[in-house]
């Protein structure tokens, strides 16, 4: 038999000869023993010295065993102190009596001291069963605690990085659960430079803290990018390296990422691996499905990475709806996916739009029997131009160093116009003049329109006429991709000069290309204030810079920018 | 079990089926069904035929699969999978890098 830890053991027996009998046959056994003659000296002597286990008497004189032993479990609170009722009684009830009094078994007297060995045996080891149990709830709750206190740590230092952008502008709704991040949604959405709304939900493999911790280094590549003007494919190209380089081979990030432009009505996408997202039209009720045509972010090389986007024309108050896969995924009791069919119902059964989310959820909750807490959706409309203010962005310098009389030119050629997008680097160059900043945004626009002018009717030869309407707009940004993969020859040039004037000073920008150039003429003819698609380029240029103008049979571009001291 | 391997007599080929759910629970069972073998198999299917759910830590299995045999040089075919899993696999572009049937 195996050797048996001695246990403190209380014995309450009003008969002193039987008390006497049984503190020696226990103490044979190898035990301390404690002695009591009634319930009341029993509870007493509990409250001093806390033994491991009770042999308690049935019938005593003063306080009953009964008493005495829902007393001593109420003291002994989830620590399992077993209580063996000592009883002559023989009837099933009175037996019962004991066990709901709160004994743990019972031993008729006369004692068999066999049985009574082994039985303090068996309940010494359930004694050890709660305990281990209760220490490793407690250990289990305090790991639950730490691990709280870190998602909490992470969350809110996360908080900082993610929520820098702009997701509070009017223009955007979404709903992720608090904690989305450790189901490893993201949602980021920011200002570029031009004002445009770049937005990125992402969707990373896996849970809790690691997800969170891969959405780091995503989050500050979109907004640096982005603020620095760079367009959705070299962000995207960025992106994917970056969480190549990092994650593990079954680790990716599923992400749909838009470009929503103000003043062009254009939505520009990227879907690599998440549910369809929808372009809905008010005007037509129609809703354009956003299909995921790549990879997820994280799983091909820089090499293989495909970072093509589809543009969509946009009227003001049209939509883009967004979601998780936590929605089209949710699966009820038998395993049934919710799935875009009954997605698609809910659209077409949507009356007032802003009531949208609040619709999905309850389907969500009634076809899953229960809410779920990894369900991100976010929805962005296209406001007029003028009502979007993006914030102006925060300079550090004193502003000594800033330089006032210089001039600077670039040509790009070929192979290069293919993949580099020269404009980051020529915003940043133009920062530095103070005296522009406060109009950084309309300098970038209209750098982005001279070059994408010079660019896609020059050096590509794109007929901007294409643009007339929606399907020829997406084709003529298919067409762009297609020429562009293929450009062998051709340039563009830029040149900045910056000159004091006053107290203040001007900027001139002059773009040249070597395309065909255009009917100058008939271009400047047109109202300053149409709202046809194509040509918003030329209008944008005009209304946000001075003495725009084209000469060399529109192959060269001149806009100015003055500032007051 | 819920991972079953099949390699053809001449050692080329490796079958592995999945069943029923197909998620993170399966990972070390998949992961053992083509890390133990000694010959590493010209080929290798991945047959969901009676997998009935797949999600995006299955979708990360399959990644290890073709990495571990060999990458863009590796031959491995998912075949026999039902419209939901197909869904998810079109969803995420996988036939860009599976023969998907």
């Amino acid at each position: 038999m195996q050797a048996q830890e001695p246990l403190t053991i209380l014995i309450a027996e009003d008969s002193a000869a039987d008390r006497l009998l049984l503190a020696t046959i226990v103490r044979r056994q190898g035990h301390e023993v404690l002695t009591a003659a009634n319930g009341a000296e029993a509870l007493e002597m509990f409250r001093r010295q806390s033994p491991h286990l009770v042999l308690m008497d049935a019938m005593m004189p003063v306080m009953d065993g009964f008493e005495a032993a829902r007393q001593i479990k109420a003291l002994a609170g989830e620590t399992l102190v077993p209580i063996i009722f000592l009883t002559s009684l023989t009837e099933s009830e009175a037996l019962a009596r004991c066990l709901e009094a709160g004994g743990d078994d019972f031993l008729a007297k006369p004692y068999n001291q066999v049985i009574l060995a082994a039985k303090i045996k068996a309940m010494d080891r359930l004694r050890r069963l709660q305990a281990t149990v209760l220490q490793q709830r407690d250990l289990i709750a305090r790991h639950h605690d730490y691990l709280l206190n870190e998602q909490r740590v992470a969350k809110a230092v996360f908080d900082k990085v993610a929520h820098s952008g702009c997701l509070s502008a009017p223009n955007i709704r979404y709903l992720q659960s608090p904690y989305a991040l450790f189901n490893g949604d993201l949602l980021l959405a920011a200002y570029t430079p031009a004002g445009d709304m770049h937005v990125l939900l992402g969707d990373f493999t896996g849970h809790g803290l690691p997800a969170a911790v891969r959405a780091m280094p995503l989050a500050e590549v979109f907004y640096g990018m982005t603020a620095k003007g760079y367009g959705l494919a070299e962000t995207l190209r960025e992106m994917n390296a970056k969480l190549k380089r990092i994650l593990p081979v079954d680790m990716f990030c599923c992400a749909t990422m838009l470009c929503l432009s103000f003043q062009r009505r254009s939505v520009e996408v990227w879907n690599g691996g998440m549910p369809d997202g929808y372009l809905h039209r008010i005007a037509t009720g129609e809703r354009v499905p956003l299909a995921a045509r790549h990879l997820p972010l994280g799983v091909l090389s820089p090499q293989a990475f495909d970072d093509r986007t589809e543009v969509q024309t946009m009227a003001v108050g049209d939509r883009v709806f967004l979601l998780s896969d936590g929605v089209i995924d949710t699966t009820d009791a038998d395993d049934r996916l919710f799935g875009v069919e009954r997605l698609q119902q809910l659209f077409a059964a949507n009356r007032e739009p802003d009531n949208l989310f609040a619709e999905i959820e309850q389907a969500l909750h009634a076809f899953r029997g229960e809410p779920r807490d990894d369900v991100s959706m976010v929805e962005i409309s296209l406001l007029e131009a003028a009502h979007v203010v993006p914030s102006a962005p925060v300079y550090s310098d004193s502003g000594q160093s800033c330089p006032l009389d210089w001039s600077v030119s670039f040509e790009f050629r070929g192979a290069t116009l293919r993949r580099f997008n020269p404009l980051p680097y020529l915003l940043q160059l133009l920062q530095e003049v103070h005296g522009l900043r406060t109009q950084g945004g309309a300098i970038y626009s209209v750098l982005t329109e001279l070059y994408s002018n010079a660019l896609e009717h020059g050096v590509l030869g794109l007929d901007s006429s294409l643009k007339r309407d929606a399907s020829g707009f997406a084709r003529y940004y298919e067409q762009r991709n297609e020429r562009l993969e293929a450009l062998q020859d051709g340039y563009v040039c830029v040149h900045l000069q910056v000159k004091p004037q006053g107290a203040g000073g001007c900027l001139v920008i002059r773009v040249e290309d070597s395309g065909k150039g255009f009917d100058v003429a008939r271009v400047m003819e047109r109202p300053l204030n149409g709202v046809r698609l194509s040509g918003r380029g030329v209008n944008l240029i005009r209304q946000l810079g001075h003495n725009a103008s084209w000469s060399d049979e529109g192959r060269s571009a001149c806009v100015e920018f003055f500032w007051e001291g | 079990m819920s991972v079953v391997t099949e390699v053809s007599p001449d050692g080329q080929k490796l079958t592995i089926s999945v069943k029923g759910r197909f998620d993170f629970g399966r990972h070390q069972e998949f992961r053992e069904s083509y890390e133990r073998l000694n010959q590493k198999p010209d080929s290798i299917v991945g047959d969901l035929k009676d997998a009935t759910y797949l999600d995006s830590s299955a979708l990360g299995m399959l990644l290890l699969l073709r990495d571990h045999a060999g990458g863009d040089d590796s031959d491995v075919r998912v075949i026999n999978s039902n419209s939901d899993v197909r869904k998810i696999l079109a969803i995420s572009n996988f036939d860009k890098l599976f023969d998907i049937s």
